[in-house]
């Protein structure tokens, strides 16, 4: 069971999407706004945040900000496709994936549970990897799920962790986005590439010292990202 | 037979003439202009040529006619009434003499007699003027040439003193050279000469100048109307003066101020028809949102059997029709996007083997295509999510239409040159030739009859215009052999 907290404010829809997570065993709290919403993350202290971009008062963006200052709760956006702008700007916000309206209660379960689960999946040619790690001043703990840079702990959102533990388990080898998806976001269908540049973009405000010049999580123009070479 | 003949050659003799003729206007107008100017110069020149040589050759005659009349008036009394020969010899000797700078000579013959010469050579003289002059009363004169030579021959009668109507039988040739007086004349045909070919020359620089006039507004009316024909509609002359290529350049003026505002009403009213089709597809979707979500619900509740039968049927009606509406309305949200310009690649270098395998894998029709793509695949840059909608389509689209159920479709890529090439093929009954140039229209349904059954209307249109946004094309055909092809033709590097 995931207690799924939806900020959503079209009231058909809030109904339509609790009935149907509600059907599949999940404890839905749904709030039509988005003071509504930061207040009840405070409150119940939900498993996910399923949010709406379009909300009355302060907007979806904002929520999404304000719910990154103090905590890395899994926040998937649900966006009417073609506010492709905000939806970009949403995952430059902190956001970890995103859902096109309308989807149906089995897509958006889906999407939720790909970002619910902790790790990504292994990759098949790679070698178990050790439980922790020292890549230059980053210190990677595979089992406690912790990235410490220089001894202190990096607050990292879901997808953030996810891709970084997926790159780093194979340094300097490269991925393309396409790759990234299907294996780091779980999607299956064509996905959208600009979710990886934006999880890698607040991975990198996060993880390096200088984002311009990136050592950790760096490009591969025309291909993709890798990890180092440090 | 002999009909053509003749056509051909009114043929060629049409071109030939229409060679002749300079095609420029400007150089008509120069050409023309040089003319005239050459004519007048001609003219004039012929003009005045003619009165200053006739005034030459006068004045030389008359002179002449003067100086032979004084000099006989001062000899003649001191001949004696019937002179002989030696009488004459001696006045043609005395007359010889006094020629002068003339370097005329003489002779004399009395009633009808031999002209008597002073001395070797005698006078050349036409033929007749000794005839003509026996009966004269007066001096006669006559140009003739001589070795080749302008000459003027005189005669004069000489009268008595004492009665002076009648003649007195004697009469006096002259003839000398007019060589000093031709000379004179042929400067003149030089001085004409020189004249005329600057004139002409010079009359060139206010030809060039006038065409130039006349052409400027031709011109600018010709790279106008051609910006028009490029599509600027907001082309405008600007007009000088008042004459009638000015009033051409107003009504041109006009014309294309109304063709623009035409061309504004209707885009106007095609981009509000449009915006429209969007503001009904974005208000569709929240409500469609609200069901979408709870599709499933009903299809698990509709497949338990623990509900009424009919119920059940009509839970399942719903669901799948509010599927297919969904589908619908993302179709033609899509489309408002392409209509609007918001459509953008999301450009990424991929295997074309790999995004067509994916492709079906998505779908579940690995078992239901062939693939042909040499390996390894050719790789392009492109926007792998909408060529997957592309392939999607299409072979969607042959699988539905492919004939017999279980009939294959055959994909096949290549890459030519920096083009990739990819065929979707099926064995079916083929695209009835009166909907060949309509199958990428949207709405436009391959079979009446079943056309609710399948797809939007709208995911070839959907295609097309995903090619488009690529720089590339996708077209339909009928293979030789049955069966729809469609190519799909990208650049693999696109700009």
């Amino acid at each position: 069971m995931t207690r799924v907290l939806l900020i959503e404010d079209d009231p058909a829809v809030r109904r339509g999407v609790s009935l149907a997570l509600r059907r599949r065993g999940h404890e839905t709290e749904a709030v039509g706004t988005g003071e509504d919403g930061v207040e009840a993350l405070a409150a119940a202290a939900p498993d996910i945040v399923l949010l709406d971009l379009m909300l009355p008062g302060i907007s979806g963006l904002e929520v999404c900000r304000r719910i990154r200052e103090t905590s890395q709760v899994p926040i998937v956006i649900l966006s009417a496709r073609g506010d492709d702008i905000d939806v970009v700007v949403g995952l430059e916000a902190g956001a970890d994936d995103y859902v096109v309206k309308p989807a149906s209660g089995e897509v958006i379960e889906a999407r939720m549970r790909a970002v619910l689960r902790r790790v990504a999946p292994s990759q098949p040619d790679a070698a178990a990897p050790a439980d922790r790690a020292t890549y230059g001043d980053l210190e990677i703990d595979r089992a406690a799920l912790r990235v410490a840079k220089r001894g202190e702990d990096l607050a990292l959102a879901p997808s953030e962790l996810k891709l970084l533990l997926f790159l780093s388990v194979s340094p300097e080898q490269t991925f393309s986005r396409q790759e990234l998806l299907e294996q780091v976001w779980e999607h299956s269908f064509y996905g959208d590439a600009r979710l990886v540049d934006a999880c890698v973009m607040r991975l990198r405000a996060k993880t390096e010292d200088n984002p311009r010049r990136p050592r950790y999580v760096q490009t591969v123009r025309g291909f993709g990202y890798r990890f180092g070479p440090l | 037979m002999k009909r053509r003949l003749v056509k051909r050659r009114l043929v060629k003799r049409r071109l030939v003439k229409r060679r002749l003729i300079p095609r420029g206007l400007g150089t008509r107008l120069v050409v023309g202009f040089l003319l005239v100017s050459a004519l007048s110069a001609l003219t004039t020149a012929a003009l005045t040529f003619r009165q200053a040589r006739s005034a030459i050759l006068d004045r030389a005659r008359d002179g002449a006619v003067h100086d032979v009349r004084a000099q006989v008036s001062s000899l003649a009394p001191d001949l004696p009434a019937r002179p002989v020969e030696a009488d004459l010899r001696a006045l043609t000797l005395q007359l010889n003499r006094s020629a002068g700078a003339r370097g005329w000579r003489t002779a004399a013959a009395y009633r009808g007699g031999r002209p008597v010469t002073a001395d070797a050579p005698a006078p050349a003289l036409p033929d007749r003027l000794p005839a003509a002059a026996s009966s004269a009363t007066t001096a006669l004169t006559q140009r003739f040439h001589h070795d080749g030579r302008p000459w003027l021959a005189i005669a004069l009668p000489v009268t008595s003193a004492d009665a002076p109507a009648k003649p007195s039988g004697l009469v006096v040739y002259v003839s000398f050279s007019l060589a000093s007086q031709q000379h004179d004349v042929t400067s003149l045909i030089a001085a004409a000469r020189a004249g005329v070919l600057p004139v002409v020359l010079a009359a060139a620089v206010p030809a060039l100048l006038a065409a130039r006039r006349v052409l400027r507004p031709v011109r600018q009316l010709r790279s106008a109307a051609e910006n028009m024909a490029g599509g600027a509609l907001d082309t405008r002359i600007h007009i000088a003066g008042r004459d009638e290529l000015a009033d051409l350049g107003r009504t041109f003026n006009t014309m294309a101020a109304t063709l623009q505002a035409d061309a504004q009403t209707l885009r106007d009213m095609e981009a509000k028809a449009r915006r429209f089709a969007a503001d009904v597809s974005h208000e569709l979707r929240t409500p469609l949102a609200a069901m979408t979500a709870v599709t499933d619900v009903l299809d698990e509740d509709a497949g338990a059997g623990r509900l009424d039968p009919e119920t059940s049927e009509a839970l399942t009606l719903v669901a799948d029709e509010t599927r297919k509406l969904t589908r619908l309305v993302e179709d033609l949200m899509e489309i408002s996007r392409f209509d609007a310009g918001a459509a953008r690649l999301n450009l990424d270098e991929v295997d074309i083997g790999e995004v067509l395998r994916h492709t079906l894998a998505l779908r579940h029709w690995q078992d239901r295509a062939d693939i042909d793509v040499p390996g390894p695949g050719p790789r392009a840059r492109l926007d792998p999510r909408r060529i997957d909608v592309v392939l999607a389509n299409l072979i969607g689209n042959a699988l539905r239409h492919g004939g017999a159920p279980g009939g294959r479709v055959r994909v096949r890529a290549r890459d030519i040159g920096d083009r990739l090439i990819i065929t979707v093929a099926d064995n079916g009954r083929g695209i009835p030739p009166e909907l060949l140039p309509h199958v990428f229209d949207r709405f436009t349904k391959g079979d009446a009859a079943r056309a609710r059954s399948e797809g939007s209307g709208l995911g070839l249109a959907i295609a097309a215009e995903n090619a488009r946004l690529h720089g590339g094309t996708l077209t339909a055909a009928n293979a030789p052999g049955g069966g729809a092809v469609f190519t799909l033709t990208l650049p693999r590097l696109p700009a």
